[in-house]
C-alpha cells in the first residue's frame, strides 16, 4: 500500500484536530489536573468521541463498529498526541475493544464489542506486575473452581483503573501452560482498586485480586491460550502509542521553534544561533523518520502483515527515541521557563515518558526489534 | 494482451537475442558499468556490443526523447524494461554524467539546437561528460566561485580553477560553472556553459584519496575556449541550473544508504557468535547495530513515503530536505559497524585474502559522502533556513 493518506482519512485527521483544539487541549488538562479529579478526563468530552464514532473507529462493522480500521484511529491518537487530551481511547479503545475482538469468543464479541462501540462499557487491560513491561512473566494465578475460576494476584498500571467497568486480567491458569484472560467486573468481591496519581496528570491503578470468583463465561477466548492475540494486541497498542507519540513530538517541536523564532538573547534571535539551529534540524529529520514508520506500521495492523512484531516494535523504539529527545530539547531549548509550570512544555515531557513506558519502553523494544531480526 | 504486456513479451524476447552472456553477471560496483567516451575504459569488449545494442534503440536512456536519441518509452515501459533486464542479471550498458546530471538539465534548461548537439552523442556512450563546480576557495560555499570567463565576441576565454572534478582525466567535455561578472551579488553574474576538454588551455592532475582510488581532479582552465553557443540558459544565471542539479545530485548520493539485502546483525552473529538465547554475544554492538539497522529500515520507508506523496499529488515534501543529511550519515555508520564486525579482515589493504581490501577502502571513501555535493553542515543549514525558517545569524 502507498505510504500516503487518502482525502477520507486526511478529512477525519483534520476533523479530529479541530475538535480536540476545542474540546480536549492542554489548557483542559491543566484545568483537569488543577480540580483534583479522580478520573481525570472529562466525560462530556468523552461522549461526544463517541457520538463522533470514535470508540467505534477499529472495531468490525459486523458488531456495530465503523471497521475503518487501525489507520483512522491512529490518526486520531496523533491528534491526541498534539493536544495531550484525555481520554479512555488509550485503555479502552486501543487496548481494551483490540484484544476482547482478537480473542474473545462468537459470542462475547456480540456481547461486549457493540457496547463498546457504543461508549457503554470500558474494558481495561491488567498485564504488568512488575517495575517494567515484561509479559513473559506472569505471577497473577487462577484456579478452577465449580463451574467458574478464582483468581490471586496483583497488577501495576492498569489504564483509567479508576473509571473501567471491566478488567481484562491475564492470569497463569492451573493446569494450562500458555497465558489466559478473564473479564472482571470492577464491584468482584475480592477486587481492590488502588488509584495512582501518575506523572502525566492520568489516571492509573493498581489491583489487587485476593481470591476473586468469576463465572464461566469470565474466561475470554480458550483457556491457556491468549498468547497469540494478547501479542497482536500489544503490536497494535505500541503502534497507537507510537502514534501518540509522533503528534505529541511534532508539536513539542514546532512550540520550541517558534520560540527559538521570538526569544532574543544578546540582541539577536536565538533561532539564528548555528549551535540551535542544527540540533533543531537533526530534530527535524528524526520526526520525518518517526512519521514515516508509524504509518507503515500502522497500514501493517489493517493490511494483516506478516512481520507486524517487527515493525511495531520498530516504530515504538524509533517513537521512545524521538519523543525522548524532543522533549527533552522542548525543556532546553526554552531554558528557565521550560522549567516552570507555567509553561505547557512540561505536559509534554510528563506525558512522553509515561506513554513511552508503557507497553514496552525503548530496550525493551529495540532489544525486541533485534531478536526479530536475528541476532 | 494489453500493448504493456506486449512490449513485454517483444522486449524480453529482443533482450534474450541481443544482451550477450557476459554482460548477465550483476556489477560489482560503478567500476564495472561502461561509462563510454572517446578514450573508454574496457574491462571485456562485450560491454561496448551491448552498449552499441541499447543505443541503437536509444535504451541507454530509456525515458529521454526519441528526437534526441532516446528510448522515448513511458515511465510504465521503462519500468517494464528495468524488469526484464533484471530478470536475467544484465547490467547497465552505460552509466555517464551526461545521462544523470547534464541530459536532465539540457532538457529542461538548454536551447534545441543544444539538445540536438550533445544529448544523442550522450546516449550512444560517444561523449563522456564531467562537472566543474567546486573550487579551491568555494566548497560549501560554492556560489563564490571565481574561475573567470572573458567574453571575446563568439566566444569566452576561461581561466581559473576546479577541484574534486570526478573522473576529469577521462572526460571529454566539461559543464562548467563560470564568473562572468563580478559586479553583483555572489550568486548572479554565475553562468553555465560547455566546452570540449581536449584543448590546449585544460590540464587535469588526479587527486589520491585516502582509499587509495583516484576518482577526483583537479582542473586547471589557461585561456580555455568555450564557445558561446554553449552557453546554457542566460548569461549571468547559471545559478538557477547549478541549483538544479544539486538537487539531482543529493538525491542520488542520498540512495546510498538505504538498507542492504543481507542483515549486519545476522553478518555479526556468524562473526562473534550468538548466548543460548540467540542474541548476539557482545551486547554493546548489538545495540549500535539495531540502531543502525532500525534507523536504515525507517530512512527507506521515508524515500518511500516522499516518493508515493510526490505520486499522489501532494508535492515534494519538507522531508526530502532531510535524504542527502540523513543518508550519507547513515552510510558512513553502516561502514564503521563493517569494521567493527569484520575487525582484522575489514582492515586489509590489498591481497585476495582481503578481497583487494574492499571493506577498508569501501569505508574510507564513505567519508567524502558527508561532505560532496553539499556537507552535513550546509544540509543542515538549509533545512534550518528553509524548512524551519530559522532567521540568519
Amino acid at each position: 500500500m502507498a505510504l500516503v493518506l487518502n482525502e477520507e482519512q486526511i478529512m477525519l485527521k483534520d476533523s479530529a484536530a479541530g475538535f480536540l483544539a476545542q474540546k480536549a487541549a492542554v489548557a483542559q488538562l491543566r484545568a483537569l489536573r488543577d480540580s483534583g479529579s479522580k478520573t481525570t478526563f472529562d466525560g462530556d468530552v468523552w461522549n461526544e468521541m463517541v457520538n463522533m464514532g470514535w470508540a467505534s473507529i477499529a472495531i468490525p462493522e459486523a458488531y456495530g463498529g465503523l471497521g475503518y480500521g487501525y489507520t483512522g484511529l491512529g490518526l486520531v491518537l496523533e491528534q491526541v498526541g498534539r493536544h495531550l487530551s484525555n481520554s479512555p481511547l488509550e485503555s479502552a479503545v486501543l487496548v481494551g475493544a483490540t484484544l476482547v475482538n482478537e480473542l474473545a469468543s462468537e459470542a462475547q464479541k456480540q456481547q461486549w464489542l457493540p457496547a463498546i462501540a457504543a461508549g457503554e462499557t470500558r474494558f481495561s487491560l491488567a498485564l504488568q506486575e512488575g517495575a517494567h513491561h515484561n509479559p513473559q512473566q506472569l505471577a497473577t494465578s487462577a484456579r478452577r473452581e465449580g463451574d467458574g475460576f478464582v483468581l490471586s494476584g496483583s497488577k501495576v498500571l492498569v489504564l483509567d483503573a479508576p473509571s473501567a467497568q471491566q478488567f481484562l486480567v491475564v492470569a497463569q491458569l492451573e493446569g494450562t501452560d500458555g497465558a489466559s484472560v478473564f473479564a472482571v467486573p470492577a464491584s468482584a468481591d475480592g477486587l481492590a482498586i488502588e488509584s495512582r496519581a501518575m506523572v502525566d496528570s492520568r489516571a492509573a491503578g493498581a489491583l489487587t485480586l485476593n481470591q476473586v470468583a468469576v463465572g464461566a463465561d469470565a474466561l475470554v477466548g480458550e483457556a491457556g491460550a491468549a498468547g497469540p492475540a494478547l501479542e497482536r494486541t500489544l503490536d497494535i497498542a505500541n503502534i497507537g502509542l507510537s502514534a501518540e507519540l509522533l503528534g505529541l513530538s511534532a508539536e513539542a517541536f514546532e512550540r520550541t521553534v517558534a520560540y527559538l523564532q521570538e526569544r532574543k538573547q544578546f540582541g539577536r534571535i536565538i533561532g539564528s544561533f548555528q549551535g540551535l539551529q542544527h540540533r533543531a534540524a537533526e530534530l527535524f529529520a528524526e520526526l520525518e523518520l518517526a512519521r514515516s514508520i508509524v504509518l507503515k506500521a500502522l497500514q501493517a495492523i489493517d493490511e494483516g502483515a506478516d512481520n507486524l512484531p517487527l515493525l511495531a516494535s520498530a516504530a515504538k523504539a524509533k517513537l521512545c527515541e524521538v519523543a525522548q529527545r524532543a522533549s527533552n530539547e522542548a525543556v532546553q531549548m526554552h531554558g528557565g521557563i521550560g522549567m516552570t509550570d507555567e509553561c505547557d512544555i512540561g505536559f509534554f515531557i510528563k506525558r512522553a515518558r509515561v506513554a513511552q513506558h508503557t507497553f514496552g519502553d525503548y530496550n525493551y523494544h529495540l532489544d525486541r526489534f533485534a531478536r526479530l531480526g536475528g541476532f | 494482451m494489453s500493448e504493456l504486456e506486449q512490449f513485454r513479451a517483444e522486449t524480453r524476447a529482443w533482450l534474450e537475442a541481443n544482451c550477450p552472456q557476459s554482460m548477465r553477471t550483476p556489477a560489482r560496483g560503478f567500476e564495472d558499468i561502461y561509462n563510454g567516451g572517446r578514450k573508454p575504459e574496457i574491462d571485456h569488449p562485450d560491454q561496448k556490443v551491448w552498449c552499441d545494442r541499447m543505443a541503437e534503440r536509444g535504451w541507454t536512456v530509456p525515458t529521454w526523447p526519441k528526437e534526441y536519441g532516446g528510448g522515448g518509452l513511458s515511465k510504465e515501459e521503462a519500468k517494464v524494461l528495468a524488469q526484464e533486464m533484471a530478470r536475467i542479471n544484465a547490467r547497465r550498458p552505460l552509466d555517464s554524467f551526461g545521462i544523470s546530471m547534464l541530459g536532465p538539465a539540457l532538457l529542461k534548461f538548454g536551447t534545441e539546437a543544444q539538445k540536438k548537439e550533445h544529448l544523442p552523442p550522450i546516449v550512444r556512450g560517444e561523449i563522456r561528460w564531467c562537472q566543474g563546480y567546486s573550487e579551491p576557495n568555494a566548497g560549501s560555499d560554492l556560489a563564490s566561485l571565481a574561475t573567470r570567463a572573458d567574453d571575446k565576441g563568439d566566444h569566452y576565454l576561461i581561466n581559473g580553477q576546479k577541484i574534486w572534478t570526478s573522473y576529469a582525466d577521462k572526460a571529454d567535455w566539461i559543464f562548467c560553472l563560470v564568473r562572468t561578472d563580478n559586479s553583483g551579488s555572489k550568486h548572479e553574474g554565475i553562468s553555465f556553459v560547455l566546452f570540449d576538454m581536449d584543448q590546449p588551455g585544460v590540464t587535469v592532475k588526479p587527486i589520491k584519496l585516502i582509499s587509495g582510488s583516484s576518482p577526483f581532479c583537479e582542473t586547471f582552465f589557461d585561456d580555455a575556449k568555450a564557445l558561446k553557443a554553449n552557453l546554457v540558459g542566460e548569461e549571468g544565471k547559471g545559478w538557477t541550473i547549478a541549483k538544479y542539479l544539486l538537487t539531482h545530485e543529493r538525491e542520488m548520493i542520498s540512495s546510498f544508504g538505504t538498507a542492504p539485502r543481507q542483515s549486519l546483525g545476522q553478518q555479526a552473529v556468524d562473526v562473534i557468535g550468538a548466548d543460548a538465547s540467540g542474541r548476539l554475544a557482545n551486547g554493546v554492538l548489538r545495540q549500535n547495530i539495531a540502531q543502525y539497522q532500525l534507523d536504515a529500515l525507517v530512512f527507506g520507508y521515508t524515500m518511500a513515503r516522499v516518493g508515493d506523496e510526490a505520486k499522489a499529488g501532494q508535492g515534494l515534501g519538507p522531508a526530502s530536505s532531510i535524504f542527502k543529511y540523513y543518508g550519507t550519515e547513515l552510510n558512513k555508520r553502516r561502514n564503521e559497524l563493517n569494521l567493527a564486525v569484520q575487525g582484522e579482515a575489514a582492515l586489509g589493504w590489498d591481497g585476495e585474502v582481503y578481497d583487494g581490501g574492499q571493506l577498508s577502502r569501501d569505508w574510507l571513501r564513505s567519508k567524502g559522502n558527508s561532505i560532496e555535493g553539499g556537507t552535513s553542515e550546509v544540509q543542515l543549514n538549509i533545512i534550518a533556513k528553509r524548512v524551519l525558517g530559522l532567521p540568519d545569524a
